[in-house]
């Protein structure tokens, strides 16, 4: 899924940073859920909708991209939209996460800067964006296939 | 001085972005915007800019371009060079466009990211260069308003004059275009900063955040395939032949053939490290049809016995044997300790440390090894290219392109102006991209298949690839006499293939007998910069070792180097000192005050709970200092809390400078707790992140407090100097969670038998 997205669909932004889901990179939401194209064959997406950063909101302006902003959380930047997308899941279902929920739904992704301070930062004040405004239905993309 | 040509379209594919459905070329994007900016309006910027100088430009309907003349691997140079032209410039932040610079040496200077000298090197050449413009400007406004230059004033892009006239520099860039460029122009003081020393967002946050291509392995091009290389499998192995007609008849692959780097007698540079020189390259038309060939490809390596290197460097060229070879890490660590006992090479010696030590009341003795890292930026290897007969374009993720550039030139067979390199933005660079083969390789095949190619090395490839941190040992040895008193200190290091050992750096100058050598084992593994890749060494093992010396005097870690670092000042010890003893002190009392430090080894309130370390080092011209604190969780002790304190002079981004900082004390906790690249029989042990453990959200520390001593010293380093101490206080507050010195890394590794 991974190489469809980036070489077929021209939709760069899900990276490629170790092929076999150990680093998060290339998170994407299957169906609202986080999962990591590069161990997705296009063949498991079926009719369920798939959403990458590009379009996780219509403007850039999902409550986690703002809080990314607000915090500046990128230092290279690369794993960051992987980390949005692990980030956005997390809230989905799961708006008030406890420390423990950040720490488990975010130890997949690697960020070798080392923001992971900030991120954690980050989601705390995006939850608490999310808890006072309705959260945005995400911009859903199904792939041609 | 005249109106430069207009920027945009000087640049092929940006002159595909100009045009409405310029088709896959239309969304790479270079510039960036200080406030958040969608991507219809960058691409709606006005198409003409008058060129001031190499970095800036302004339009007529005034918006202020500032071009980033260095590449940006996340030290957010994107945002802090600019910042520091805006300054001296008085322009509006808000209102300013940035764009990374093309390679041009002449125009933009150095252009190299790395050695922490981004920010210092640009200080002045950037304030001189936004100076001059500004004044210029205001030359122009005093031409047309005919009144005098020292009449009109600047506010945030506006030209004023007390007569009530006004102008935007817009209305006036092209006339101050044509003006001389004033010199010897006095810049702000410290005091008058308005936009230094204010926290300004990444420029290129939005872009980041929405997905945008920014990174080399982003970019594409019309016709462009895809090449992968297939490596020799181990360090001392070469290819001997292949069998490519099975992967020839995979779908997609367009080519398989043999790549050479160099020729024989090839004058390399120093950056122009090699490590096979001999590659199978698949090329095709997209990254997984390349990566399915790559599987059917039959291959026979064998061992390239010595080989020779011809290294020029400093106007000198010199040949240097390669040893062949397969090596492993076990019989690494046996040669270590056996060169360890032989004579090694004096780098520094003060007053008579052999009678001291055979006066002393007690020695102390510790040995400390550390072995080769991987830089495992997120972003693997990659670099497009498009040469041919005539010239060459090459885009991707580098750190020096004026380093690159004289290699392609003897490769390419073609002068420097017909080879145009463009910077992407760097997913991590750590050191790693400094040496660019990956560049070499992707231009060679390009000139092969004479077609655009976009080079991918895969996570395996680039973990086992090299260009590594070294390998490591140190042995420390203090003297004390009956009273306790350090009288000698003693270093020897080593490493494969270089030593560590800084001679003139602290507590060299505070020992009045004091000895420094270094020894150094040749070997085929290729290694070069990795965050201070000595330094992160010294700082481990000094810094643990003298808190070990601090525990066996009876005094205070912090006070220890203190005492030390008053003798430095006020009575030094030899000659070439490096640091600055007050600054050096400096960052210890504002970590020690930030922290509450433990006062006489009992814990202030609020920190009974942790288990603190503290270590401090100068590198790069900066000083930093950390306490770590520790707690244990499910029996295992992990950094829960961490106080920085960084003396680097004038910060330009503070908010920026911290993320800094706190990304180096996460990097370190991850390196000395689980960094570690091993080998057998010449093949790296690890190869992706499923073996070579990185530090993960759950492992970070929950809060990094970073402080910074305010000062008006010029900038001095940053992505460096708060990283190397960071191991040390790791270890040191292992010490207090676990009751045991660590003296090898990873330190996990032992943590586990615990």
């Amino acid at each position: 899924m991974l190489w469809v997205l980036r070489d077929h669909l021209n939709l760069a932004g899900t990276k490629y940073g170790c092929g076999i889901a150990q680093c998060g990179a290339c998170t994407i939401h299957l169906d609202g859920t986080a999962v990591r194209s590069c161990q997705l064959p296009v063949s498991a997406v079926g009719n369920m909708p798939v959403t990458t950063i590009e379009g996780l909101s219509p403007k850039g302006d999902h409550p986690v991209q703002k809080a990314w902003l607000e915090h500046d959380v990128a230092q290279c930047g690369y794993c960051q939209a992987g980390q949005i997308m692990s980030a956005a899941s997390l809230l989905k279902t799961n708006p008030n996460p406890a420390d423990a929920d950040i720490e488990a739904a975010m130890s997949g992704n690697i960020c070798r800067c080392g923001t992971y301070v900030r991120i954690r930062e980050a989601i705390r004040s995006a939850a608490g964006t999310m808890a006072r405004v309705e959260p945005q239905t995400p911009n859903k993309t199904t792939p041609k296939r | 001085m005249k109106p430069a040509k207009n920027s945009v379209n000087r640049r092929s594919f940006l002159k595909a972005s100009a045009l409405a459905g310029g088709g896959l070329l239309l969304n790479f994007s270079w510039l960036a915007k200080a406030q958040a900016a969608d991507k219809a309006e960058i691409l709606n910027l006005p198409p003409q800019w008058t060129e001031i100088n190499g970095y800036i430009q302004i339009t007529p309907d005034n918006v202020v371009k500032l071009i980033c003349p260095n590449p940006e691997f996340g030290q957010n140079v994107m945002t802090s060079l600019p910042m520091i032209v805006a300054e001296e410039l008085d322009v509006d932040w808000k209102n300013i466009v940035v764009e990374m610079g093309p390679h041009d040496n002449v125009k933009l200077g150095p252009q190299f990211s790395g050695g922490s000298q981004s920010v210092r090197m640009y200080w002045k050449p950037l304030r001189e260069a936004g100076a001059a413009a500004r004044q210029m400007l205001r030359q122009a406004a005093a031409e047309t308003w005919g009144v005098p230059v020292d009449e009109v004033t600047t506010k945030a892009g506006v030209l004023q004059h007390s007569g009530g006239k006004s102008a935007k520099y817009g209305d006036m860039a092209s006339k101050a275009a044509t003006l001389a460029v004033p010199k010897g122009m006095t810049l702000k003081a410290p005091k008058d900063f308005a936009i230094v020393r204010q926290s300004k967002r990444n420029v290129e946050g939005q872009k980041i955040v929405t997905g945008q291509p920014l990174f080399g392995l982003d970019y594409r091009a019309d016709g462009m395939l895809i090449a992968m290389i297939q490596h020799p499998p181990a360090f001392g192995m070469k290819l001997k032949s292949f069998d490519a007609s099975q992967a020839l008849k995979m779908p997609g692959i367009r080519d398989v053939f043999s790549l050479k780097l160099y020729e024989d007698g090839f004058e390399q540079g120093g950056f122009d490290t090699r490590t096979f020189n001999e590659l199978l390259v698949v090329v095709g038309k997209t990254t997984w049809e390349v990566m399915n060939a790559r599987k059917k490809l039959k291959v026979d390596w064998e061992p390239t016995g010595d080989t020779k290197d011809t290294l020029m460097g400093r106007g000198s060229k010199r040949e240097v044997v390669v040893p062949g070879g397969l090596e492993s890490t076990s019989s690494q660590l046996e040669k270590m300790a056996e060169w360890a006992k032989k004579p090694a090479q004096v780098l520094r010696k003060d007053g008579d440390p052999e009678t001291a030590f055979s006066n002393a009341a007690q020695v102390i003795e510790r040995t400390y090894t550390a072995p080769f890292l991987a830089h495992n930026c997120m972003e693997p290897m990659n670099f497009f290219a498009h040469v041919t007969d005539e010239k060459a374009l090459l885009a991707g993720p580098l750190q020096a392109p004026g380093w690159a550039e004289p290699a392609l030139t003897k490769i390419l067979n073609l002068p420097a102006d017909k080879i145009e390199i463009q910077m992407t933005r760097m997913g991590g660079g750590f050191g790693r991209r400094a040496y660019t083969h990956y560049m070499t390789e992707a231009a060679l095949i390009s000139k092969k298949v004479k077609a655009p190619i976009k080079l991918i090395y895969t996570r395996e490839d680039d973990m086992t690839y090299g260009i590594y941190r070294p390998m490591y040992t140190a042995t420390y040895r203090a003297a004390l006499d009956a009273n306790k008193n350090l009288i000698a200190f003693h270093v020897k290091g080593g490493g494969i293939p270089e030593h560590p050992i800084h001679a003139n750096r602290f507590p060299a100058g505070a020992v009045d007998n004091y000895l420094a050598e270094g020894w150094e084992i040749p070997s085929n593994i290729t290694i070069g910069a990795f965050r201070a890749p000595r330094s992160n060494f010294n700082a481990a093992a000094e810094q643990s070792f003298l808190d070990e010396v601090a525990e066996a005097m009876g005094k205070d870690p912090i006070k220890l180097r203190l005492d030390l670092l008053k003798r430095a000042k006020e009575n030094p010890v030899g000659k070439n000192n490096e640091y600055d003893p007050d600054r050096y002190a400096g960052v210890l009392k504002l970590v020690r005050d930030k922290s509450n430090w433990n006062r006489a080894g009992v814990a202030t309130p609020g920190n009974e709970k942790y288990s603190r370390g503290v270590a401090a080092y100068f590198c790069h011209n900066s000083y930093a200092a950390h306490v770590v604190d520790m707690v244990t969780r499910d029996g295992q002790p992990y950094v829960e809390r961490v106080f920085s304190a960084m003396d680097c002079g004038i910060v330009v981004n503070p908010d920026a400078a911290t993320n800094m900082v706190q990304g180096a004390v996460v990097d370190g906790i991850g390196n000395a707790l689980y960094g570690a690249l091993t080998h057998k029989n010449g093949a790296a042990e690890q190869s992706n992140f499923n073996n070579y453990r990185l530090i993960r959200h759950n492992e970070a520390p929950k809060q990094i407090e970073v402080h910074f001593v305010e000062n008006d010293i010029d900038p001095t380093g940053l992505g460096e100097p708060p990283f190397p101490p960071v191991f040390g206080a790791v270890a040191n507050a292992l010490y207090k969670s676990t009751g045991k010195r660590f003296y090898r890394q990873p330190f996990a590794e032992q943590l586990i038998k615990l």
